[in-house]
């Protein structure tokens, strides 16, 4: 592999590092802007935050956020949206983008998809001809979409997944991250990422992370995980990866959102983080809160007219009670919209502490409260958590 | 009736068309204080037609609202999509907002434990609250009224509320106004004499009981009780509504029972202009179910004072944007009118488009374009040239379309903030009209885009 031209500046920036974990707060420094890290970004997949707009999604704090590259590639398309301005021009939002390149939707949509060399053959599930999603067309769409970071294709498969086949996938996501690289035709206004394959594997991840980072390449998410493994291997595959990873380039670890599992990441030291579960969960009346989630459809909070959380400063908090969201969900969508700002609010909240915590150097204190405000009532922290912690050096309660 | 000097108003029969042409040129103001008990509602009137205010709204008497004028739908109590800081977005917001009764009565129980009323339960404390009986958008089904009880229908169904328990509610609601429960179970169009008869004899019943028993709730002491005029379509029922109504101390007036198309047109018409003609003139006029722009003209020429704004709303479920010009301010001479509305309507109605026209939703009316038609899909222009509205200022008719397309939730957002400001905006124009004595060319532009064939939106040279 030659050796890597002069390539755009340095994405992460180190501010501080905790003395026990692996955590480390920073910034990412991006064309539209700098980003406190460790950071959680909020998915708008078809180019929406959901039911936000874009103003109110930046009012949150929230500095960058997700497309999907084979959904905006399917509809409306990259040429309408490059005519548009870019992601960022469609959606009139003026801070960072990072786009997906489509790996991800051969799992989720895999009776419509057919892998080869080549590239993902897709079914698009709304009628059509089928599309071939190459390394080339997912850099080709992400370079006219122009968000600021774009993703290589990777050769996605479920996270349970063992054998020939999980090796195959690796190897050919070394393989279609070098395309990708060759084919990027913005890499002064779009960073690419790596994404490292192997499963839980940790022989397969070891290999996947010795190509990898011999590759020129802005940054590293961690893929394959965050599907239906059990957590005991899934932290092993995190830690695994982080152990192997340079420093001073960003780790993504995509498709984690549970607030538990953000904690225990950052302190294995991941960076940055999307997942839809935040913003779904709002649409199913589920409010998120530190000591668990409030189901408020449920008659209980019909009387309730305390605000989700006393404590949060989010517009849904300091105008309405549980009482009255229980009542306009039945009727209303900006129950949703009103959820919706909860839960990215509660997210930001949550990774503007754990930054702050990293900054004060008492990060470990921060995690045992966490912990004990989230399952202070519930018999401790899960095992997998409690065992992930203390291998970098925190000890819960 | 008393009228404290000014105008006559139009004589019973009469059209009412001869509207603010003929009123005295020389603006008079007619402050005529409401005597009610703890309200402190003013309506003045400035002359040009009723053009005019209403001040002395909600708890601490600030509250106003321009006349004529529209309320704010609301459903529950938040406008339909929006949420608080999104709805601030939205310019020309009236000053009274609009909620309907059901949704409020399904949880009569939780506002008696709540006892600081729904306005601040439903996070609007400062709010001025008009109380409906029913919710504009869902239909009422006909045959479930009583002697003695309504029906109303709501999002667990079917609700019997008697005027006792009706009281019960608006004890725990609070509202600044509200329309008094009435039956207005004749739309249906096969309503008689007879039953148009039941319609106002219930109604005055209901009236008398509720009255009498606002006298003896301390909480309703701040509130306003509209009365509301039934009578179908039957035109005596309707004067006699009107008359008995009047002679009650109700603060207001609601114009019940002209929702739907089963009326005709000319018949609505008449029985609008009749029933006005015999209300006082310093009391507000509502009227429910009418929100079409040319249908909001006529009858603010009639008299009417106050309109709901669900029709934005309706606007915005089936995807489409209100696109209708109503600056009748340039010349009509003008070969290009400054909102390129006019053109889309045009295009609208324009021969190869026809088949596109006719799959699109059968409500929609000649004054929205529906974004989900293939067409805007790479349309890079504003949903109206020229308007101020959060999403004409920042995206694109490509981009409602391809959320649309796609079924997010943002559309909703966008279209209503645009809809909404776009509607708020024509009542404006409606005032500025009325003060320039412009009424007739606002009718004409109107009406002109009502009619919506090439032919007649064609520019005149």
């Amino acid at each position: 592999m030659a050796a890597p031209a002069a390539g755009p500046p340095p994405v992460l920036r180190i501010v501080a590092e905790c003395g026990r974990s692996r955590a480390r707060a920073g910034e990412l420094r991006l064309p539209h802007g700098t980003v406190p890290c460790p950071v959680f970004m909020p998915v708008g997949t078809r180019g929406t935050a959901k039911g936000l707009t874009a103003a109110q999604l930046a009012a949150l704090g929230c500095r960058i956020c997700l497309g999907n590259t084979f959904h905006l590639g399917t509809r409306p398309g990259p040429e309408l949206v490059r005519r548009s301005g870019g992601l960022h021009g469609f959606m009139d939002w003026p801070h960072n983008l990072l786009t997906d390149s489509g790996g991800f939707q051969m799992v989720s949509l895999l009776e419509l998809s057919e892998v080869s060399e080549e590239g993902v053959l897709f079914q698009p599930p709304h009628g059509g001809d089928p599309v071939l999603l190459s390394p080339e067309r997912a850099m080709e769409i992400q370079n006219a979409l122009g968000a600021d970071i774009v993703m290589q294709l990777d050769d996605v498969v479920s996270s349970t997944t063992t054998g020939p086949r999980l090796e195959e996938a690796m190897l050919r996501s070394v393989r279609w991250l070098d395309r990708c690289v060759a084919a990027h035709a913005r890499p002064q206004q779009q960073r690419l990422f790596a994404i490292v394959q192997g499963g839980t594997e940790p022989e397969l991840r070891l290999r996947c992370l010795r190509a990898m980072t011999q590759r020129a390449v802005s940054g590293f998410a961690i893929g394959g995980l965050s599907g239906g493994e059990a957590k005991a291997r899934f932290w092993r595959a995190v830690k695994l990866c982080t152990e192997h990873l340079p420093r001073d380039k960003p780790r993504y670890l995509m498709g984690v959102g549970y607030a538990t599992d953000l904690v225990v990441c950052v302190a294995l030291g991941c960076d940055m983080f999307d997942c839809v579960f935040p913003t779904r969960t709002a649409r199913f009346g589920s409010a998120l809160v530190p000591w668990g989630s409030l189901q408020l459809k449920n008659q209980k909070f019909a009387k309730d007219f305390r605000p989700i959380d006393a404590d949060c400063g989010c517009p849904t908090c300091q105008r309405h009670s549980r009482a009255y969201l229980h009542a306009l969900l039945r009727c209303n969508t900006a129950a949703l919209h009103l959820l919706t700002l909860h839960n990215v609010a509660y997210q930001m909240k949550l990774m503007g502490s754990i930054r702050d915590s990293i900054l004060r150097q008492r990060f470990p204190e921060f995690v045992r409260e966490f912990m004990a405000a989230m399952y202070g009532g519930r018999g401790g922290p899960p095992a997998w958590a409690r065992e992930a912690l203390e291998s970098v050096g925190i000890t819960l309660g | 009736m008393a009228t404290a000097g000014g105008a006559r108003p139009p004589a019973p029969g009469d059209d009412g068309r001869r509207g603010a042409a003929r009123v005295a040129r020389v603006p008079r103001l007619l402050r005529v204080p409401v005597r009610r008990r703890g309200a402190r509602m003013r309506l003045k009137l400035l002359g040009a037609g009723r053009l005019g205010s209403l001040a002395g709204l909600g708890r601490g008497g600030a509250g106003a609202l321009a006349l004529p004028g529209c309320l704010l739908y609301t459903r529950a109590g938040a406008a339909p999509h929006l949420t608080h800081d999104t709805l601030r977005e939205v310019r020309g917001v009236p000053g009274v907002a609009h909620v309907a009764l059901p949704a409020l009565a399904e949880i009569h129980d939780v506002l008696e434990e709540y006892k600081e009323g729904a306005a601040k339960f439903m996070g609007m404390p400062d709010a001025v609250l008009y109380c409906s009986l029913h919710d504009p958008v869902t239909p009422c089904p006909s045959g479930y009224n009583t002697n003695k009880m309504v029906s109303l229908w709501g999002s667990s169904g079917r609700m019997e509320i008697t005027a006792s328990k009706f009281m019960d509610i608006q004890r725990a609601i609070q509202p600044d106004w509200f329309q008094c429960i009435s039956d207005g179970d004749t739309i249906s169009g096969e309503a008689g004499r007879k039953r148009a008869q039941k319609s106002v004899d219930r109604s005055l019943s209901f009236l008398d009981i509720c009255l009498q028993l606002q006298e003896e709730s301390p909480e309703l002491q701040g509130s306003v009780m509209f009365g509301a005029i039934e009578g179908g379509d039957i035109l005596e029922e309707r004067l006699r509504s009107a008359r008995e109504t009047a002679k009650r101390p109700v603060g207001g007036f609601l114009l019940d029972g002209f929702q739907g198309s089963a009326m005709a047109k000319e018949t609505k018409l008449k029985l609008i202009a009749s029933v006005t003609a015999e209300l006082p003139e310093d009391k507000p006029r509502i009227i429910h179910g009418v929100g079409k722009p040319d249908e909001v003209l006529e009858c603010i020429e009639r008299g009417v004072d106050i309109f709901e704004s669900f029709f934005p709303f309706q606007v915005t479920e089936r995807g489409c944007a209100l696109v209708f010009s109503y600056d009748c301010h340039p010349a009509p001479e003008a070969t290009v009118l400054p909102q390129n509305g006019i053109q889309d309507l045009e295009k609208n109605g324009a021969q190869e488009d026809q088949e596109e026209v006719s799959k699109a939703d059968p409500e929609m009316t000649p004054f929205e374009i529906s974004l989900k038609d293939k067409k805007y899909h790479d349309d890079f222009g504003p949903l109206l040239e020229g308007c101020s509205c959060y999403c004409c200022q920042r995206h694109t008719r490509a981009y409602v379309h391809h959320l649309l397309v796609t079924n997010e939730l943002l559309a909703g957002v966008l279209l209503m903030m645009h809809n909404f400001q776009h509607y708020f905006g024509f009542f404006s124009a409606v005032r500025d009209a009325l003060r320039d004595s412009k009424l007739d060319q606002l009718k004409e532009l109107i009406f002109r885009q009502a009619l919506q064939g090439p032919a007649s939106t064609a520019l005149r040279h």
